[in-house]
């Protein structure tokens, strides 16, 4: 893997998120529900925290994550423009790696706006710093997953509302794992409850951050990069 | 020898697109690929540009294996698929950094190789619209000065005259001829003049295999053994058409003569002969010594086009 090549297809896609109307309508709509409900949570309940975004953010990440990178390599395919990059000096890895960073840097910056919430609730009233930032990394981490997930659902096919759906139902599934354990037997439980997403997260979100945690998510991205390079590859093959 | 192809085959399933063929193609030269649709004309370009891999058989470009040295073939390689795609959002100076920067052309340089493909491909005026607004040629144009921005010593370009007007077809196809002088060109087509008009050499593929290889003299030659005379002569006497026959017949080499048209006492004949000779000089010679008027001779050569339907329609059956 070259720096520079990953660096080409990153910027080339960070700024096609934000020439169209993607990066504004993900991140206008997220911050509007966001807002709502930490809003809320502040006037009529009266409690100062950033609970609400960090319980709704991966939630609401269930259905950006998919419709930010839904076209990240199913409208290469559908255009054609695949072939393009395919035949340039460029390895799929690097490929994949661009277009994985630079949806996740978009992210990022609707991400970032929540920090308002965070001062506003310094100012007012007190908070836990560790918790807070054990949160963001936690979110971030959990983002990177969605993202990697779903960036594999888009390499999948070349039809965009395919790729949302299909990346959707494997981050909604991985997501759920965790509720759904109560009715299933203990021996396979402690397996399901590992590879669930929310199981980790609920352990970084307290401000613990533990190892396993974030072994378990690099190799959920490893794997699911992996997989999308894989998926590239074979369409050589083909 | 910059492209060697060796016994490639390439199936999708069951269907085989490519089936064992072999040529080389020598620097400098402009290689026309031509079949009907679905001969496996992209198949194979794709392959020579590692967007696929071959089932079978090797490829080498400038001395490099595809599959071993993908990255250094697609380094020297500038393609240009068919149907062009091209990213819409972008505009024209754009895309064209962005494909100068993943073809590795070192930073200081890219600006004037961006200048130079916009001046060699008149995009002088477009460069800053976004390629969605762009017309037909202008996208073509685009799509070659992309091909051609890193100065690949090999161009492979894939249909690259579809879907143009005939002014733009005549413009792009000079285009390549200036540009394509010091590399080495496959062009593929359905279009016969197209490579009658651009290139020295031809492949004719049908159903994945080569029916024939050459230049284009030599296929003409070597297809249609005799030549075609087209005669029309006036003739003072009646004579009847078998008379006339008889005394053309008396040349050698004649095999066939057949009447076109007659009115009055002019004839136009259509002469085949068996072998390659010229025999313009004793039919003239004839006239003069039975006193006919020589009112049009000239001789037929077998087109492109014929050849190309010879070749790929019998085995289509």
């Amino acid at each position: 893997m070259k720096y520079s090549h990953i660096k080409h297809v990153f910027a080339k896609e960070l700024r096609s998120f934000f020439n169209s109307p993607v990066a504004y309508i993900v991140i206008v709509v997220y911050l509007a529900i966001l807002g709502w409900f930490f809003v809320s949570n502040l006037f009529i309940n009266n409690i100062s925290t950033l609970r609400t975004v960090f319980e709704m953010t991966p939630f609401l990440l269930l259905f950006f994550a998919p419709a930010m990178t839904m076209r990240l390599i199913s409208e290469e395919k559908k255009t054609g423009t695949l072939e393009l990059l395919m035949t340039k000096p460029v390895s799929e890895g690097e490929i994949i790696m661009g277009k994985y960073l630079a949806s996740l840097a978009l992210y990022f910056f609707t991400l970032l706006p929540t920090l308002c919430y965070y001062i506003t609730i310094v100012i007012i009233g007190e908070l836990d710093t560790g918790a807070v930032i054990g949160g963001y990394i936690g979110l971030l981490l959990v983002g990177g997953v969605f993202l990697a997930i779903s960036v594999f659902g888009s390499s999948l096919t070349e039809n965009q509302v395919v790729a949302f759906i299909v990346s959707l139902f494997i981050v909604f599934a991985l997501f759920m794992l965790d509720k759904i354990l109560f009715y299933l037997p203990t021996s396979i439980a402690s397996i399901l409850e590992y590879i669930s997403i929310d199981y980790h997260f609920s352990n970084i979100a307290r401000g613990v951050i533990d190892t396993r945690d974030i072994i378990y998510y690099f190799s959920m991205i490893g794997f699911s990069l992996l997989l999308a390079t894989n998926v590239l590859q074979r369409r050589r093959w083909a | 020898m910059s492209i060697i192809v060796n016994d490639l085959a390439k199936f999708y399933g069951d269907s085989k697109a490519v089936d064992d063929i072999s040529f080389e193609v020598h620097s400098g030269e402009i290689l026309g690929f031509l079949g009907p649709n679905g001969a496996g004309k992209t198949t194979t370009m794709r392959i020579i540009t590692c967007y696929l891999s071959p089932n079978r058989g090797s490829v080498s470009v400038e001395g490099y294996d595809v599959l071993k040295e993908s990255l250094a073939v697609r380094k020297l390689v500038g393609y240009l698929p068919e149907q062009n795609p091209l990213y819409g959002d972008m505009n024209v100076l754009e895309y064209l950094d962005y494909m100068a920067k993943l073809q590795g052309v070192v930073k200081p340089l890219i600006p004037r190789r961006m200048k130079d493909m916009i001046e060699a491909c008149g995009l002088g005026e477009m460069k800053h619209k976004d390629i969605n607004q762009l017309s037909k040629g202008y996208r073509q144009r685009v799509g070659l000065a992309a091909a051609m921005i890193h100065d690949p010593k090999v161009l492979i370009l894939d249909e690259p005259t579809s879907g143009l007007d005939p002014n733009q077809i005549v413009e792009i196809r000079s285009l390549i001829k200036e540009l394509g002088k010091q590399k080495t060109v496959i062009l593929s087509t359905h279009i016969l003049s197209e490579v009658q008009a651009a290139c020295n050499r031809v492949i004719i593929i049908n159903r994945g295999k080569i029916v024939a290889d050459g230049p284009i003299d030599d296929l003409q030659r070597s297809l249609h053994g005799g030549e075609k005379i087209l005669l029309e002569v006036e003739i003072p006497t009646v004579q009847s058409f078998d008379m006339v026959a008889l005394q053309i017949k008396a040349i050698p080499a004649v095999e066939t003569v057949s009447l076109i048209e007659e009115s009055n006492n002019i004839k136009k004949l259509n002469i085949e002969t068996s072998s390659a000779v010229d025999i313009r000089r004793d039919l003239f010679s004839l006239c003069l010594t039975k006193g006919w008027t020589l009112l049009e001779m000239h001789r037929i050569q077998t087109s492109l086009e014929d050849i190309f339907r010879q070749l790929t329609s019998d085995s289509a059956k």
